[in-house]
Order: structure tokens, then C-alpha cells, then sequence
């Protein structure tokens, strides 16, 4: 089912803050149709790791490509028309605008609609059904007149969700998306990266540290450890590999989300 | 119909769109309610300043940048019309000229400004519109060639806007069929129109990546907005109906001087209009402009009366004398900022659960 050419592609990709390596000569190459966990204890650098990938942070060293392209230098909006899509890790919405405003401007994004200065945006009604969609998917659409701000934490993690489906990538780049859920909310979300999967073309990036949910979603793990890219390959091969079972057992004595 | 001309921006209050309906009545009918050379200036001077606040809450209220330059372009318009009025003659090419390049000259400049400073930080944008407006109004002194220096411009206008100009010997409910009734309403017509027009904006798509950018621009960007560009586009439109502002007002004034345009106490009355009338609302402009300007021209005659009515108390009546007017506009301003932290139109669309200060 995975496609041949990687979608996604880093070529060791580096940062460092000071005198501090946070990600260190990571060369790793996603395929469409994959769903690739990325682990590691917390400050190992993932979230990092994303950062660089979509934009947000600018590589000390190394290389990002996506479709072929080298996007190292690319400001994170262009990125993301491109087709990279990012949930964060810590919530990260528009507080004081409702909570289908919030995912509408995704949809608007994708459309392209931005410089559009002449119409009234309630007049697009497309663009609120497919926010509405969006929303649907993540079991929010009864908040959707509330202020983000005004949220509940599972909700506000829900309606990132909803953001990054809204933006219709080709790479979702989920940072523990069910980090701080209730545990009857976690399905839902979970749910819906099994859907996404499901369709068999998208590029997955998954930072997770509940091992159940990385071994029954993920087709392959890589594991950080302080930067570095220390193990990759098949989840149980992975998971048994005395390195993860270290870093594992290192999650679990702290497992608050960094 | 009414949805299109208010871009379904409706006041969602039934006091503000009583508001609403009386301020634009009134300034709608002024020549003929209040006929008197004064009170139809103080008639202008709101509609100018609503159309400066509105300008100005494009970019403060909606997209979150802080800018002090607002009076720089109020003031490019108006010394474009003063400086080709008074070089060029009192033709409507050299107003049409002195016009277009005010407004391009205010659109330029801001773009330059927004390149040089978009990327920093709020704080030091501001600084950066401040220097650049200073600077401005330096300038405008040294040159005094062109623009008067500190005296600045008296001029004369094609004849239609004249006060002399008479269209008729007939007059409508006793008033006159002036130059000085067609300069009002063409100050009125622009002044509406540019008005709506900014209510499209921040109701259109555009509209909405602002809000977003004002909210967290960090996340407007990892959605795909380059907010770069969104800035620079709201900064030259503000740019632009400042310009127009200064253009009208010049032209009601047939006067362009540093005071009346350029002036750093213009830009804190604008700021200040803004504010109490609700940052983000368009519609506070409106609201606040009036309040402002109606406060500045006639709390000094309230404070006489009150002064008088209270003879003989100790104290209140100098307490309430009319050279303390600023004192108490001061204190007003305090109480609406205090009481108001959303501003009046804020406070109205939200009568029920007042928001947290
Ligand atoms: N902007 C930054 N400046 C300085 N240090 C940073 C910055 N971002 C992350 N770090 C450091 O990089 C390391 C990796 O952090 P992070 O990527 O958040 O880890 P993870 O997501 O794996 O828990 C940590 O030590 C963190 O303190
Ligand atoms: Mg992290």
C-alpha cells in the first residue's frame, strides 16, 4: 500500500539552541500511506523535530524536503499550502474567535480565499459547511459558537484536531494528540487517525507515548533520544529492542507531557 | 439589501443601532438642524474622525498592530490637496492631482514602512512609526515653502466648494443653497462610502485572516497565512482612508496646518476614540468619534451652565468651571476605560453579562 517515493525527507537535520544539540543529524524519509511513531522521553527532542519539519523553527544544519522539493529555507506558511499539516502539542488556537471560526480559517486557507477583500465571508457558505464537517469528526459541532478560550482541555485538544483536518494535508504531523484527553475521549481522536490511515495516500507523523495506542496504529517507529535518531523500523521489533525498552520504561516514570 | 450595504455586520444591540441611527440622522440633516457655522464644523469634524478612528481600528482593533503614524497620513492628504491648491491653483485637476498623490505617496510610504518593521515586534513597530512620524512632522515645518510651516496653508477651492458659491436665491428650510452645503455633503457622501467600505474589508475573507493574526499569528501562519503580507496590505489600506480623511477634511477646511493634521495630539484622540468606543466594532469609531469630538467642543459650554446653576456651593462651582474642562475629560475618558474595557460597543452588545476588565 505504501507509496514508493518518500512524500517527506530529512537529511540530517539538525538544531541547536546554545550550546545545546536538541535535534541531532536526524535523516529520516516518510512514505505515503505510512503511519510513523515517532518516541522518545520527554525533551528528546520531537516536538523539535516537528518544529523544523513544518517551518516554525529554521535548521542549524541539514535539510527538509517535501515531494522532491527542498523546503529547508521556506517560511512555515508556504509549507503548510504545500500540504504540511500540524496539530501542536500544546493547544494553539485563535482564543477569542468561536470555535468554527477557528477551524473555518483553516478551510479558508486551503481555499485559498484569503485576499479576497470584497465579499462577505458568511456568503461563502461552503467553507462553513466543510468547518462544520471538520468538526463533526472530532464530536465538537455542538461547541461550535463557544470561544476556544472558554473550553474545556479535551475539547481545545479536539478543535486542534479539527484544524489540522480542515487544512486537508497531504502530512499530518500529529504532536500526542490525546496528551491530557479524558479517557472517553481518546477514541475519538484515535478513531480518526485510523480513518485518515485508512485512506491509504497520507503521510502520518505520530508523537506518542502510550505504547498500546503506537502499536496498534503505527506501521513503523522511530525512536529520539537526545536529538538523535536511535532506532527505526517495525513497531515490535522496535518496541523489543533493549533501547525503547529503556526509553520506555523512562516514560513511564514521568509521563507528563512535555 | 441592508445586509449587503453593512456586510451583515449588524449592530446586534438594539441601543447601538439607536445609536447609530441618530448620530448618522443627525449628521445627515446637520446643515439644516444645526445651522450655525460652529456647530456644522464640530458636524465635520466627526464624520472626519470617524472615518480616521474606523482607519485606524482596521489596524489596531482588528489586526492587533499598534501604529502611530496614522496622523502622517491623515496629514499626507491633506497637505496633497493644501500644497497642489495653493502652488497649482484652485482647479479640480490640481485637487484631482493633489488627491491621487497623496493617496498613492500615503500607500507607498506605509508599504515602505511595513517592509522595513512588519517582522519585529509590536512594541518596536510602534517605535518605528513613531520615529518615522516625527520625522514627518519635521519636515513639514522645514519646508515651509510648501507647506506654510508652522502656520500652515490657507487656499482657495474650485468655486462649487465655496462659501460664497450660491446654486439658487431660493433657499431649502431656510437655509442657504451654498458652496459650503455641497462641501458638507460631499464630505458626508465620502465619508459613509470609505466607511462602508471598511466594514466590507473586515467583514470579507481578508477580514477574518486579520482577527486571526490579531489572535495568534504564530498559528495564522502554520495554517498557511503569510501575515506578512496580510499586514502590509491592512497597513496600506488604513494608510489609504487616513490619506482620504486628511483629503476631505482639508477640503472642508480650505486650511492645512500641522495642528489640524499632523499633530501627536490627534493621534491620542484617535486612540482614545477607538477605545472607548470598542476596539474591533467599526461601529465604536462611529460612536466614539462623536462622543470625542461632541465632548471637546461643548463640554466647556455644559461646565458653564453646570458652573453657573451651582452658585453660591462651595466649591463646585469652581470645581465645574469651564477652564477645567480638560480635567474633567480627562476623568471621563478614565471612567469609560475602566467601566468599558470592551468599549461602548462592547458594553452594549454584552448588556446582559458584563465582560470581565
Ligand atoms: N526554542 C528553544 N530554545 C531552547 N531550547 C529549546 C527550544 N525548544 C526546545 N528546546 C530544548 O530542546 C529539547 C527538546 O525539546 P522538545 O523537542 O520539546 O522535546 P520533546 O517534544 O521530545 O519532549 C529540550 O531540552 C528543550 O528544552
Ligand atoms: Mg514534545
Amino acid at each position: 500500500m505504501a507509496g514508493e517515493h518518500p512524500v517527506l525527507e530529512t537529511h540530517g537535520l539538525t538544531i541547536r539552541f546554545g550550546g545545546h544539540v536538541a535535534v541531532d543529524n536526524v535523516s529520516c524519509a516518510f512514505r505515503p500511506g505510512t503511519l510513523t511513531a515517532i518516541v522518545g522521553p520527554n525533551g528528546a527532542g520531537k516536538t523539535t523535530y516537528f518544529n523544523l519539519i513544518s517551518g516554525q523553527l529554521k535548521a542549524t544544519d541539514g535539510r527538509v524536503s517535501l515531494f522532491g522539493e527542498d523546503v529547508t529555507q521556506m517560511p512555515a506558511p508556504q509549507r503548510a499550502r504545500r500540504g504540511m499539516g500540524r496539530a501542536f502539542q500544546l493547544t494553539n488556537l485563535f482564543p477569542r474567535l468561536t470555535v468554527l471560526e477557528n477551524v473555518r480559517l483553516a478551510v479558508q486557507s486551503r481555499s485559498g480565499l484569503g485576499f479576497n477583500l470584497t465579499s462577505m465571508w458568511a456568503k461563502h457558505v461552503e467553507l462553513i459547511e466543510k468547518a462544520e464537517h471538520c468538526l463533526h469528526r472530532v464530536a465538537l459541532a455542538e461547541r461550535r459558537n463557544t470561544l476556544a478560550a472558554l473550553l474545556p482541555h479535551g475539547d481545545q485538544r479536539k478543535l486542534e484536531v479539527a484544524i489540522l483536518l480542515a487544512l486537508e494535508p497531504e502530512v499530518f504531523m500529529f504532536d500526542e494528540p490525546t496528551a491530557g484527553m479524558s479517557v472517553d475521549e481518546i477514541p475519538v481522536i484515535l478513531e480518526l487517525i485510523q480513518q485518515i490511515k485508512a485512506q491509504g495516500d497520507k503521510t502520518i507523523l505520530l508523537v506518542e507515548h502510550k505504547m498500546d495506542v503506537v502499536r496498534s496504529l503505527a506501521d513503523r517507529i522511530i525512536v529520539l533520544h537526545q536529538g538523535q535518531l536511535v532506532a527505526d523500523g517495525l513497531p515490535a521489533e522496535v518496541i523489543a529492542s533493549p533501547i525503547v525498552q529503556e526509553a520506555y520504561l523512562g516514560i513511564i516514570k514521568e509521563p507528563a507531557h512535555a | 439589501m441592508l445586509t449587503t450595504v453593512l456586510s451583515g455586520d449588524f449592530p446586534r444591540s438594539r441601543w447601538l443601532a439607536a445609536l447609530l441611527v441618530t448620530v448618522v440622522a443627525g449628521l445627515a440633516a446637520a446643515p439644516f438642524i444645526f445651522p450655525g457655522t460652529r456647530s456644522l464644523d464640530v458636524a465635520a469634524r466627526i464624520l472626519v474622525f470617524i472615518l480616521l478612528a474606523a482607519s485606524y481600528d482596521l489596524l489596531l482593533g482588528y489586526t492587533g498592530i499598534v501604529s502611530f503614524a496614522h496622523t502622517m497620513f491623515f496629514g499626507i492628504g491633506g497637505y496633497g490637496v493644501g500644497i497642489a491648491m495653493s502652488k497649482l491653483g484652485p482647479t479640480w485637476s490640481s485637487l484631482a492631482a493633489g488627491s491621487a498623490i497623496s493617496l498613492a505617496l500615503a500607500v507607498a510610504l506605509a508599504f515602505l514602512v511595513g517592509l522595513l518593521s512588519l517582522r519585529v515586534k509590536t512594541i518596536f513597530f510602534a517605535m518605528i512609526t513613531l520615529a518615522v512620524a516625527s520625522f514627518f512632522q519635521i519636515l513639514a515645518s522645514q519646508l515651509s515653502d510648501f507647506t506654510g510651516g508652522e502656520d500652515g496653508l490657507n487656499y482657495k477651492l474650485p468655486e462649487l466648494f465655496l462659501p460664497g458659491t450660491k446654486f439658487a436665491e431660493a433657499t431649502l428650510f431656510g437655509v442657504e443653497l451654498s458652496g459650503r452645503l455641497f462641501s458638507y455633503y460631499v464630505l458626508f457622501a465620502g465619508s459613509l462610502a470609505l466607511f462602508l467600505v471598511l466594514l466590507r474589508v473586515v467583514n470579507s475573507p481578508f477580514g477574518r485572516v486579520l482577527l486571526s493574526i490579531r489572535e495568534n499569528e504564530f498559528r495564522s501562519e502554520a495554517i498557511g497565512y503569510r501575515t506578512v503580507a496580510y499586514r502590509a496590505v491592512a497597513n496600506c489600506l488604513g494608510a489609504a482612508v487616513a490619506a482620504a480623511a486628511g483629503i476631505l477634511y482639508a477640503i472642508w477646511l480650505r486650511y492645512t496646518g500641522p495642528d489640524t493634521t499632523l499633530s501627536f495630539n490627534i493621534m491620542i484622540d484617535i486612540l482614545l476614540m477607538v477605545v472607548i468606543g470598542g476596539m474591533g466594532t467599526m461601529y465604536g469609531s462611529v460612536i466614539g468619534a462623536t462622543l470625542f469630538v461632541v465632548a471637546q467642543n461643548y463640554l466647556q459650554d455644559l461646565m458653564k451652565l453646570a458652573s453657573n446653576a451651582t452658585k453660591g456651593i462651595a466649591l463646585l462651582p469652581d470645581l465645574l468651571h469651564p477652564d477645567r474642562w480638560l480635567l474633567w475629560l480627562g476623568v471621563l475618558f478614565v471612567v469609560c476605560v475602566y467601566y468599558f474595557p470592551a468599549g461602548i460597543v462592547g458594553r452594549l452588545r454584552t448588556r446582559k453579562a458584563p465582560p470581565a476588565p
